[in-house]
């Protein structure tokens, strides 16, 4: 069974870092999983079966966590002792949050005039900038070691998903009336 | 009849026994049980020969009949002969918009409705338990003993409440349920297994009543779920119901009786699968109230009156393309799954979505069960070491709490893959708060009111505190079933409380005690049924050994031996012939007793044999 003191890079077998070859965390997921899946315990005692659920929830978890870049920018930042979504702490710069809210104004705008092309040139540049702030992290992170300052660049990562999502969203809604 | 069965002196060990399992495709329309022989999936027909049993339960005067029997009275007696019993699984009487599509005395039970029957109220639980108890005996007869355990399969996008009640369905039936299985990946097991595929397929999978659309990635032997979506109300019957209302109309008819509607509902299903070869066909039919009537549908007009059902499944395929971040051209195959989809315009449209023609290959009719049996196999540890797959499945909806304004707080999102374990921690609203109502809903709307609930329970003992200031951690458990549990703690004091989300559709204690007195009612038949079932397999066996002798060592008996002996195969084929478990035996033993003295002279010649061709060590 797996030690669940470890911690999620520990438990692929990885180096605690931003930048992640995700390749091999797949294969490190999927051989995990190859051993304390339920499935592989269906005719074993209780006791192995409930073991065995938690372990592959564990390693569920870990998968997750480590996936997607904002939640692992957030973990890697827990490790070292720093909150990145503190509730004391998460205003983000005036600059940002209005280039956001004009974004978020051009996109509702092309919503109502059904303006795919629009809306797709948006969620474009929100990409741009996504890929632009994991290079930042990635250099705060796991380059200078610099967690206190990552925090803001977190934060806006998480924004800019959470826009890119919606985006995809509404140009989803906008193809399936189409 | 121990003594004729002479094995050579250094033949090899029996093989490891292997376990009993199968796996079980419990259908909206029909309804099929698979087993894996000789490392090969392979559906078990009746005795007929036919593998589709008719997921239709009546219940007569005489007793409970299963199947193509219930089938044949259905249009006489539609009230006491329930059909497409799996659109009610989990259902409240208010969940269902189309009630009056069925003839049934409905009653509104708490969670899930129930149905007035000849035999009583009847909940959809039961009967499925019949469908599932028949399925059962089928298997048993065929693979000779009971059954060890079975693999039953549901719609992915079922959910929790509708999960439950198929776990307690197959309960009642007396089996031992090792996975709920979701559809789709049933089918994508069976497929890629059979045909060594890698790449993201997706399975369309249109079944009599549910629509489910999975995105799967296969690659070394992992099986991984991406994305699921469908409707779980929406299949083939709706198909059937569009060219129901198609008839009514075009012949402006009033309104009909319960032997008339299901009787059109009939013809409205073969007309659907006659235009699946033809470009037109007939609707004949003579109502109860001196109607005769005589009308074409063409494909033409069948697709017309269709169409928005078949754009109604492609909605989901799109988002659960989206949930899984691809575009239809990521797909490397499409799996068509389920009766419905050998409809030209389903092919054609999916076609159309994905830019390349579906997967046909796979009879869509097995292609599940086949799946739930290899599962099945694999869970009782059937499989050989390397020869090993693993499957990743996913939920379908988010699952998720009530907070304050009635919103949902969605805990674990959909698609996550199971089994899966979150927590939130909530705190109190009002100063010295000391008790908590936690309400699990499920479900991607924002408001509780959109979502389905779950379960209700309440956190008590809570120690008077400030508003805000208690912790109570909820954890949301999702097993490999995809059936949840869920605990709350208040963290300061480890006050616990949890709830299975068991009770959801409201079974009473009563219910269920009712239910228990039920099956052991069933238990004598489920008896009869096992003990006839051994004596098949015994006499089988004996006959089996009685010929492969006589074709050997025929020669030691005189011809009035012969004569008895061939007396006594006769009885025994009679009586395997008949349904009384006590005659076959009878004859079997007949027959034990008829070669006694044969299978005497045969070990007498065989120790001959063996000691005239081997040295005297090789035998002591």
């Amino acid at each position: 069974m797996i030690d669940f003191s470890r911690n999620h890079f520990e438990l692929f077998g990885l180096p605690a870092r931003f930048r992640c070859d995700t390749a091999a965390l797949d294969r490190a997921y999927r051989t995990l999983q190859t051993e304390v899946h339920p499935d592989r315990f269906a005719a074993a005692a209780d006791s192995d079966r409930r073991v065995a659920l938690q372990s592959s929830a564990r390693v569920n978890e870990a998968y997750r966590a480590l996936k997607d870049p904002v939640s692992r920018a957030q973990y890697l930042l827990a490790l070292h002792g720093v909150d990145a979504m503190a509730e004391t702490d998460t205003a983000l710069s005036i600059d940002f949050l209005e280039r956001q809210l004009e974004r978020r104004e051009a996109a509702a705008d092309a919503v109502a005039a059904r303006d795919a092309r629009t809306l797709d040139a948006i969620a474009t540049s929100v990409r741009a900038e996504i890929v632009d702030r994991e290079a930042i992290l990635a250099d705060l992170i796991d380059g200078a070691g610099a967690y206190e300052s990552a925090r803001a660049a977190v934060r806006e990562l998480r924004f800019l998903t959470k826009l890119a999502a919606d985006l995809d969203d509404s140009l989803g809604e906008l193809e399936d009336v189409a | 009849m121990a003594l004729l069965q002479i094995s050579e002196p250094d033949a090899p060990e029996a093989p490891r026994e292997r376990r009993r399992a199968i796996g079980i495709d419990l259908g909206t329309t029909n309804s099929l049980v698979a087993t894996v022989r000789n490392g090969i999936p392979v559906v078990l027909p009746d005795d007929h020969g036919r593998p589709l049993l008719p997921s239709i339960v009546r219940y007569g005067e005489d007793g409970v009949t299963v199947g193509h029997a219930a089938q044949a009275l259905q249009a006489r007696d539609p009230q006491n002969t329930i059909v497409s019993v799996k659109r009610l699984m989990g259902r409240g009487l208010s969940d269902l918009s189309d009630a009056r599509r069925f003839p049934y005395r409905f009653i509104d039970d708490p969670g899930m409705v129930r149905i007035g029957t000849r035999a009583g109220p009847r909940s959809p639980v039961e009967v499925s338990a019949d469908i599932l108890r028949s399925l059962r005996h089928r298997a048993e007869l065929a693979l000779g003993g009971p059954v060890e355990g079975a693999v039953v399969t549901v719609p992915a996008y079922f959910d929790d409440a509708q999960r439950q009640a198929t776990k307690d369905a197959a309960r009642l039936a007396g089996l031992e349920v090792l996975r709920l299985l979701n559809e789709p990946t049933a089918a994508a097991i069976a497929y890629g297994l059979d045909n060594a595929a890698e790449g993201t397929y997706a399975v369309y999978d249109l079944g009599g009543g549910t629509f489910d659309i999975s995105i799967l990635r296969l690659s070394r032997g992992v099986f991984e779920v991406l994305a699921t979506n469908g409707d779980s109300a929406l299949g083939g019957d709706d198909f059937d119901h569009r060219v129901y209302c198609w008839i009514i109309e075009a012949a402006a008819l009033p309104p009909l009786s319960p032997e008339d509607t299901r009787l059109l509902m009939v013809k409205a299903r073969e007309a659907k699968e006659n235009l699946t070869l033809h470009p037109a066909a007939p609707v004949v039919a003579n109502l109860a109230n001196g109607t005769k009537l005589d009308l074409t549908i063409t494909a033409e007009g069948f697709t017309e009156i269709t169409q928005n059902l078949i754009a109604k499944t492609l909605a989901p395929v799109k988002r659960a393309l989206r949930d899984a971040k691809l575009q239809p051209s990521d797909i490397t195959g499409v799996v068509m799954v389920g009766g419905a989809t050998r409809m030209p315009q389903v092919q054609k449209a999916v076609g159309d979505f994905f830019g390349q023609p579906p997967l046909t290959n796979l009879n869509p009719d097995q292609v599940v069960a086949l799946g739930a049996a290899i599962q099945a196999d694999a869970l009782v540890g059937n499989k050989a070491a390397g020869d090993e797959w693993l499957l990743l499945d996913v939920i379908p909806l988010s699952l998720g709490l009530e907070t304050m304004g009635g919103l949902a707080e969605k805990i674990v999102p959909r698609n996550s893959t199971i089994p899966v374990t979150r927590a939130q921690e909530f705190t109190t609203f009002k100063n010295g708060q000391s008790a908590m109502s936690i309400h699990v809903v499920q479900g991607e709307r924002e408001r509780v009111a959109d979502c389905r609930s779950l379960a209700r329970f309440d956190l008590r003992g809570i120690p008077p505190m400030a508003a805000g200031a208690a912790r109570i951690r909820v954890t949301f458990q999702v097993d490999a079933d995809g059936l949840l549990s869920v605990s709350a703690r208040e963290l300061a004091t480890g006050i616990e409380s949890s709830v299975s989300v068991k009770p959801s559709y409201g079974l009473t204690d009563a219910e269920v005690a009712r239910m228990l007195q039920d099956s052991f009612a069933h238990a004598s038949d489920d008896m009869a049924a096992r003990a006839w079932a051994e004596a098949v397999v015994e006499a089988d066996q004996l006959v089996d050994a009685t010929q492969s002798a006589l074709a050997a060592d025929g020669e030691l008996l005189t011809s009035a031996e012969r004569a008895s002996i061939d007396a006594a195969l006769a009885v025994v084929a009679q009586a395997r012939a008949g349904t009384d478990h006590r005659a076959l035996a009878v004859a079997s033993a007949a027959l034990n007793h008829a070669t006694a003295e044969f299978a005497a002279r045969r070990m007498d010649r065989s120790v001959a044999h063996a000691l005239s061709g081997k040295r005297i060590d090789a035998v002591a």
